[in-house]
């Protein structure tokens, strides 16, 4: 076995698959260079372009503001990272609630039903505005009427009911002969979600959830709507005094800068759960 | 007579491991070529291979007088000429059976979909599932599942049909009447090589079994030499430990 040398024909086939390659690679190449200088050229050559050059991309502005942006940031990434955390909790806790059976909680199931009805129902914008002014209005003792906390609450119970049904979907998705062969083993059916069940569920269901969370960086832009000096309130004063939508621009390519890890991180995890899924099935 | 289908050196590895060396194979039309072997022995990739469902790593494979095996050729004109039914079924569980079987007859071979559907009604009547044709395949038995998948086969007028171990899954009375069907064609002239573990069907229905071990076809014959005067000794073990009443 060991003493086998590729014959004429295999090494010809080898050199005609690797010419395929090589036009593949050279079609690829040719084609992504064609379209992008054919838009960089449409948008060049259109009319208005010196003005919006001008009002939008101005270099000087853009190093003016950043710093005040960059702060305003950091508080976009900070409520990010915290609400996260507290959207896979409740998102998990719900979808469980959803797939229970348990007679003792019919009650849970229907407030997770009516809370992920609800929730996915109202724009987050009007959620982020009806938490942000108005439980401190309630005058509630013993409640916080900070408006970055409220404004982080509403995207945590927006996001909350998004992630949920990604879950159920998920726990959904695994056969029911899984359960029934833990069940088999004597396992009760919290066991079997536990331990057979939900594993399987979240490695299915980790690329719609990093989806989610991408959308949810971006959406961390709401909370300017209560006043918060986040990077877009920030930006938002800057272009009031300035007349030069630059702050914008500045503000769009921090949320770029910091999604691009995150969407090229899904892509590789979805690449790798592929090629996984499809090793052993041949 | 030319070969339908002329396999010479076939070498097939994933990476260090070898599973396929060296192996050789003609198929006149109408033959019926069984292969036998252990799991593991290479029987599924070979058919894999001859499907192009696998790159391979040395050998020729020749089908209708034109070598397939040329990265250049159009590996869906040739899937489109060869049948293949899987051990796992393989249907398509979101399709009726109807829709199963006339999937490809309508996106591969463009045939119109009255057209179709009356070409798998009639073959599905002929193999006794007329009764489940609007049936999706999981309200169906292993053995009605594994017919209609056959079924899909035959749909689109193979003219080889590839058949890997398609009773294997099955429980021991559902292998009748899948069988049953594949005897139907053999005789009916269709040009079939398939990978079995049901001895007694291959030495009755092949025109030649071929014994894989570990990669190689050690030992290819007709059923009655194969089955009662093996020549190698590796052959004989194989049989002794298969064939009922072979004592161990």
């Amino acid at each position: 076995m060991s003493d086998w040398q590729p014959s004429p024909r295999e090494l010809e086939r080898r050199r005609v698959r690797q010419s395929l390659a090589t036009r593949s690679v050279l079609i690829a190449t040719v084609l992504t260079v064609a379209v992008f200088v054919l838009v960089g050229a449409v948008v060049a050559s259109s009319p208005g372009w010196d003005t919006v050059k001008a009002t939008f991309f101005d270099w000087q502005i853009a190093k003016d503001t950043f710093p005040d942006i960059l702060d305003g940031f950091w508080l976009n990434v900070k409520l990010f990272m915290i609400c996260e955390v507290f959207i896979l909790v409740l998102g998990l806790a719900v979808a469980l609630a959803r797939v229970s059976r348990s007679p003792w909680l019919t009650p849970v199931r229907i407030v997770a039903i009516l809370y992920t009805d609800l929730f996915r129902g109202v724009p987050t914008v009007l959620l982020v505005l009806l938490l942000g002014f108005g439980v401190p209005a309630l005058q509630l003792q013993g409640l916080t009427n900070d408006r970055y906390f409220w404004a982080g609450v509403a995207l945590v119970l927006s996001y909350g009911a998004y992630v949920a049904e990604v879950f159920r979907s998920g726990i959904d998705s695994i056969h029911p002969s899984q359960i029934a062969s833990a069940q088999a083993l004597g396992l009760s059916r919290p066991q079997a979600l536990r331990h057979v069940v939900v594993p399987q569920a979240v490695r299915r269901v980790v690329p719609p959830l990093l989806n989610d969370f991408i959308s949810l960086q971006k959406d961390t832009a709401l909370i300017s709507v209560v006043g918060v000096f986040d990077a877009v309130f920030t930006a938002r004063d800057s272009t009031g005094y300035l007349f030069n939508y630059t702050p914008y621009v500045v503000v769009a390519v921090m949320f770029i800068v910091i999604t691009i890890p995150l969407a090229r991180f899904t892509d590789w995890l979805g690449r790798r759960m592929m090629r996984r899924e499809r090793a052993g099935a041949r | 007579m030319t070969a339908l289908l002329e396999v010479s050196s076939l070498r097939k590895s994933y990476g260090d491991r070898v599973v396929l060396d060296d192996v050789s194979l003609t198929v006149q039309p109408h033959d019926v070529i069984c292969l036998i072997g252990s799991s593991g022995s290479g029987k599924s990739t070979l058919l894999r291979c001859l499907n192009l469902l696998e790159d391979i790593d040395d050998g020729v494979i020749t089908f209708d007088g034109r070598e397939i095996s040329d990265p250049r050729v159009d590996a869906r004109e040739v899937r489109s000429r060869i049948g293949m039914v899987f051990q796992a079924y393989n249907l398509f569980p979101h399709l009726s059976v109807l829709d199963n079987c006339t999937l490809a007859p309508r996106k591969v071979h463009g045939v119109r979909r009255t057209d179709a559907e009356a070409r798998a009604l009639s073959l599905l009547e002929k193999f006794g599932l007329a009764d489940h044709a609007r049936k999706h395949p999981d309200q169906m038995s292993g053995g009605q599942q594994q017919r209609a998948a056959l079924v899909r086969a035959l749909c689109t007028s193979p003219t080889l049909l590839l058949l890997d171990e398609i009773t294997a899954a099955l429980d021991p009375e559902l292998v009748g009447e899948v069988l049953s069907i594949v005897r139907a064609e053999a005789e009916a002239g269709m040009t079939m090589v398939l990978a079995t573990h049901e001895m007694a069907f291959a030495r009755d229905v092949a025109t030649s079994v071929c014994f894989l071990d570990e990669g190689r076809i050690l030992e290819q014959g007709p059923p009655a030499e194969i089955f009662s005067n093996p020549r190698e000794a590796r052959t004989r073990e194989f049989l002794r430990r298969v064939l009922p009443g072979g004592g161990e």
